[in-house]
């Protein structure tokens, strides 16, 4: 059967003409308008996974705590005590690039929604963002009003921001990385899920009215070059309205009768209905007149595709309905009842009289075609990753303390305080670790000795220069940071922002780091629980840097028993783990000789998970307090980091270092390394650190000793911390 | 003593108001919904912090109407202690149970930090226990938090002994540098002329715990229990 349509239609709803010949196959017949504008959101890379579905198979999803995987609005996790953490992140890219304020703020709203969905109190917020250099103001205003949009909107709900991580890089010119984290905790009997059941069920929209704002907005995020598309599309937040469904929709999960609740996130309506019915395998039938508007005269391909915030879908019995009216009408919140639970298996929508769609469920689902496509290595990124950097010159002893300055103020390692002040991260008044005092933020659970410790991350120029290798490493040094702070990994979430799939070399660094996250994520134990995809990060014809941001949940049993980063003065620094540092893909390497290059640092995954099973279990048993993971800038910029926490100086001897690093200054200090963790303890307790790495089979090495006010570095002479701080404290400035 | 913590569409510090009373003060705590009309028979009042309406028009400008806000100036009128925490005071400054206004911080930009402040006066229930000169350590978070008076009002607080708390270095010294807001004079928190009504920017609910930053707020809300009703009707 052929049926012809114009280009400027398919573009309107970014399908192919494959694709679309597809739908009329399926269907037998020409869709309506109605039908081809959900297709189109359904069958984006946003909702239909169509060129990520097959590699997203490779994660380890199960395990003994997890009780919900992806596939939901969220994972969930089990913590004991009949409690389960609740988590994901998702980006918002595309919306951010465009207008930076609204898009990072509704960004937040999306996630927000995701946790309470699900039934789950959120109590913690981060964000992980990647931005063009700030010596651009296009990057300065973009990241400003990023900055500020994140900060507007989690304060006003009043979940606190308390972690998260910030990089730059030229690639992220005119595409910014905008995700959004956000954790929440639930007991296992109350997890709610998106399955509709129960022929003759009232489906009911809650929360704000449905505008126009936002239409196209999953198609939207799934082509290149956001800045020239359309504005319309960016929605707009209320904050003050999310806070009301939030708290109404908790106390809506207490009715009994309300059998499913599912958010109103990318392509609105269209998807909420469609997951809905599709999940919980029956069909539903809606009537877009009972839709409250904000506009008179919309159309119901408008209702349909409308991404206005603040809304939430529930499925609920006839009987319950006065009850859940009650608890809306209290909050001053509509609650209308658009349609029913069917059992012919259809999503129908209906304008009064007249069917405007018709079709099954599945269809939109089962049957969004899946890519397979073929990976291609750039022979530039390859070469870039072979060059041998043994020929560069070395530092000299008298520039080391100059670069480490230099490094110090490098706007990826510089201190976050600029941004991380403007978001408030002590109310709920369970923040254990102000942001900046731990590698992972440290969230207490009320009512238990329990608390959470919560981390985002990816080095993008590891997975740049190896996306196998650069992928295990984002989720290796994410648990390590977890570590760090005591916590044991539970498990994570990621959001894989990526370029065009289409493009041999884009494909290619997506599929090669979704198998190394893979293979770390099955190595450390910590399953992938839920995630989001962000492709056609493009801008011009240049891609992003590869970044599969890490969200990563551990556990922390006694919450007396934890570590952060600033040691006391007397305490014995000591290096476990990894003394061979490599240049490849670091910081220094970049800053000081302008190159990506170079191969990132290898990785023993059994070695990663041994050396962070030994600072955890020396955590646990009150042996350690202060551990810190030593990422870009090396060691070096580690220990001043630590230095500048507890505002003290130390001695500090590498010499012992420079035979593993080929006798070189610059490796020694700034090269950058995996598996391994600088920890201080008190001299009494040298001796048993020493032997527990030992009998570990891991290297312990003494470094130095804590106290008085530089520091003096063996091989290099002495800094003051007194500048080593004022230096790392002015690398950041946020734009308004 | 029971206390009461009441509630508006968008407040968002009312669990930690709820909690702090309740595991660190381990007092009896009741929530009021903003639609009430009544405080029952709650012996002193919390108004937490949050965003309430949004902050849309201007902060705690809408809140002021809400059918509660009758009852509470009734409990004011009687000389019952009232505690409004940042947008808790902004409403209680909106409403004109309290002088003075707040504006965007100096800086123009939402801060989240613990800062100190030093107690002032002990004529409120709120720091009838606490010696005037000593520093507590409390976290701020706020967007509008600059506390404003023309200087005949500021010179009136001050002959009035209405200045209850101003923002300090550990020490307990003023300088610019540990102002957060750009407030008048430092001023941290005021009361009315009684001296029973109170309002600050930081916010002691949610220092009840050394766990999570300390614990001094305690002692401004664990004061009006020990001073009771006494120190304001004596």
């Amino acid at each position: 059967m052929t049926v012809t349509i114009t280009p400027e239609a398919l573009r309107e709803v970014a399908l192919t003409q494959p694709e679309y010949d597809q739908i009329v196959e399926l269907l037998g017949r020409a869709p309506s308008p109605v039908e081809l504008g959900m297709f189109g959101a359904m069958w984006s890379e946003h909702c239909g996974y169509k060129n990520s579905r097959p590699l997203l198979k490779h994660f380890p999803t199960t395990g003994a705590r997890v009780l919900q995987g992806p596939g939901e609005n969220a994972g969930a996790v089990d913590i004991g005590d009949g409690l389960a953490v609740v988590f994901k992140i998702e980006s918002h890219n595309h919306p951010s690039a465009v207008e930076p304020y609204e898009g990072a703020a509704t960004g937040v709203g999306g996630i927000v929604r995701d946790i309470f969905t699900m039934g789950a109190r959120p109590i913690a917020l981060l964000n992980s963002l990647r931005f063009g250099p700030l010596d651009r103001p296009r990057n300065q205003y973009l990241f400003g009003g990023v900055v500020g949009g994140i900060g507007g909107y989690g304060n006003c709900l009043g979940i606190p921001t308390v972690g998260g991580d910030i990089y730059f890089d030229e690639k992220y010119n005119g595409n910014p990385l905008v995700n959004a984290m956000c954790v929440g905790i639930v007991e296992h009997d109350k997890i709610m899920r998106a399955k509709a059941s129960g022929v003759g069920n009232l489906v009911v929209l809650v929360g704000a009215d449905t505008g126009r704002d936002g239409i196209h907005g999953a198609t939207f995020a799934s082509v290149e070059n956001p800045e020239e598309s359309h504005r319309g599309v960016v929605q707009v937040g209320n904050p003050f309205l999310e806070k009301l469904l939030l708290e109404a929709c908790l106390e809506a999960l207490e009715v009994e009768g309300v059998v499913a609740m599912q958010d109103l996130g990318a392509a609105g309506l269209t998807s909420s209905i469609v997951e809905c019915a599709s999940s919980g395998g029956v069909g539903i039938e809606i009537d877009v007149q009972h839709v409250s508007r904000r506009e008179r005269g919309m159309s119901a391909y408008e209702v349909m595709l409308s991404e206005s915030q603040e809304r939430m879908l529930i499925v609920v019995t006839e009987d319950a309905l006065p009850q859940l009216r009650a608890i809306f009408d209290r909050w001053d919140l509509h609650s209308d009842v658009i349609g029913t639970v069917t059992d012919d298996g259809h999503v129908r929508i209906l304008d009064g009289e007249t069917v405007e769609a018709d079709v099954p469920a599945s269809f939109y689902t089962d049957e969004c075609p899946v890519y397979v496509r073929q990976g291609v290595e750039s022979p530039a990124i390859v070469a870039a990753r072979e060059r041998d950097l043994s020929d560069l010159a070395d530092v000299t002893p008298a520039e080391v303390i100059p670069t480490l300055l230099q490094l110090l103020a490098s706007p990826n390692i510089c201190s976050r305080e600029p941004v991380v002040r403007t978001y408030d991260h002590t109310i709920m008044s369970n923040t254990v670790t102000a942001p900046l005092e731990a590698d992972a933020a440290v969230v207490r659970i009320k009512g238990t000795d329990k608390a959470l410790a919560l981390k985002t991350d990816c080095n993008p120029r590891y997975v740049y220069l190896d996306p196998f290798l650069g992928g295990q490493h984002a989720v290796a040094e994410a648990a390590r940071n977890v570590s760090c702070t005591g916590a044991e990994p539970l498990a994570l979430t990621n959001c894989l922002n990526f370029g065009s799939p289409e493009k041999p070399e884009g494909y290619f660094q997506l599929q090669q780091a979704v198998l190394g996250m893979a293979k770390a994520a099955e190595a450390l134990g910590t399953p992938v629980v839920s995630g989001n995809v962000s492709l056609y990060n493009e801008s011009g014809d240049e891609a992003i840097l590869p970044t599969p941001t890490v969200g990563m949940v551990g556990l922390l049993e006694n919450v007396a028993r934890r570590a952060r980063i600033a040691p006391i003065d007397g305490d014995v620094l000591i290096l476990i783990g990894q003394q061979t540092a490599t240049l490849g893909a670091s910081e220094y390497l970049a800053i000081r000789h302008g190159l990506v290059a170079g191969s990132p640092p290898e990785l023993d995954l059994a070695v990663e998970h041994n050396v962070q099973l030994l600072v955890r279990s020396m955590i646990a048993d009150g042996i350690v307090r202060t551990a810190h993971d030593t990422s870009e800038g090396g060691l070096l910029v580690a220990l001043a980091e630590m230095l500048i926490a507890a505002d003290t100086g130390a001695t500090i001897a590498l010499q012992p270092l420079l035979d593993a690093n080929a006798e070189r200054l610059d490796r020694t200090c700034f090269g950058e390394a995996a598996s391994r963790i600088t920890v201080a303890v008190p001299s009494g307790r040298v001796e048993e650190v020493l032997k527990r790495a030992f009998d570990s089979e891991l290297n312990a090495l003494r470094l130095g000793t804590v106290g008085g006010d530089g520091m003096r570095i063996d091989i290099a002479g002495t800094a003051a911390v007194a500048e080593l701080r004022e230096t790392w404290e002015s690398g950041l400035k946020v734009g308004r | 003593m029971r206390f009461g913590v009441v509630i508006f569409p968008g407040s968002n510090g009312d669990h930690d108001a709820l909690k702090s009373i309740e595991h660190g003060l381990h007092e009896e705590v009741v929530p009021i919904w903003h639609k009430d009309t009544s405080i029952g028979d709650c012996e002193a009042l919390l108004i937490p912090g949050g965003f309430t309406y949004g902050d849309y028009l201007r902060a705690g400008a809408i809140a002021r109407f809400s059918p509660i806000m009758a009852a509470v100036e009734e409990f004011a009128d009687a000389g019952g202690p009232i505690l409004g925490i940042c947008n808790g005071f902004q409403i209680l400054t909106e409403a004109g149970l309290l002088p003075g206004a707040l504006l965007p911080n100096s800086e123009l930009t939402f801060r989240c930090d613990w800062i100190n402040v030093r107690v002032e006066s002990d004529r409120t229930p709120f720091t009838a226990t606490l010696d005037p000169g000593s520093v507590l350590r409390l976290p701020i978070a706020h967007g509008q938090g600059r506390y404003v008076v023309t200087p005949q009002q500021l010179a009136e607080l001050e002959a009035n002994d209405q200045i209850i708390f101003r923002y300090t270095d550990s020490q307990g010294q003023e300088h610019d540098d540990f102002n957060p807001n750009g407030s008048t004079a430092h001023i941290a928190g005021v009361s009315n002329l009684r001296g029973n009504v109170v309002g600050l920017m930081p916010h002691p609910e949610r220092a009840y715990d050394a766990l999570i930053g300390g614990d001094e707020g305690l002692r401004i809300l664990g004061s009006v229990v020990r001073a009771g009703l006494a120190a304001v009707r004596a």
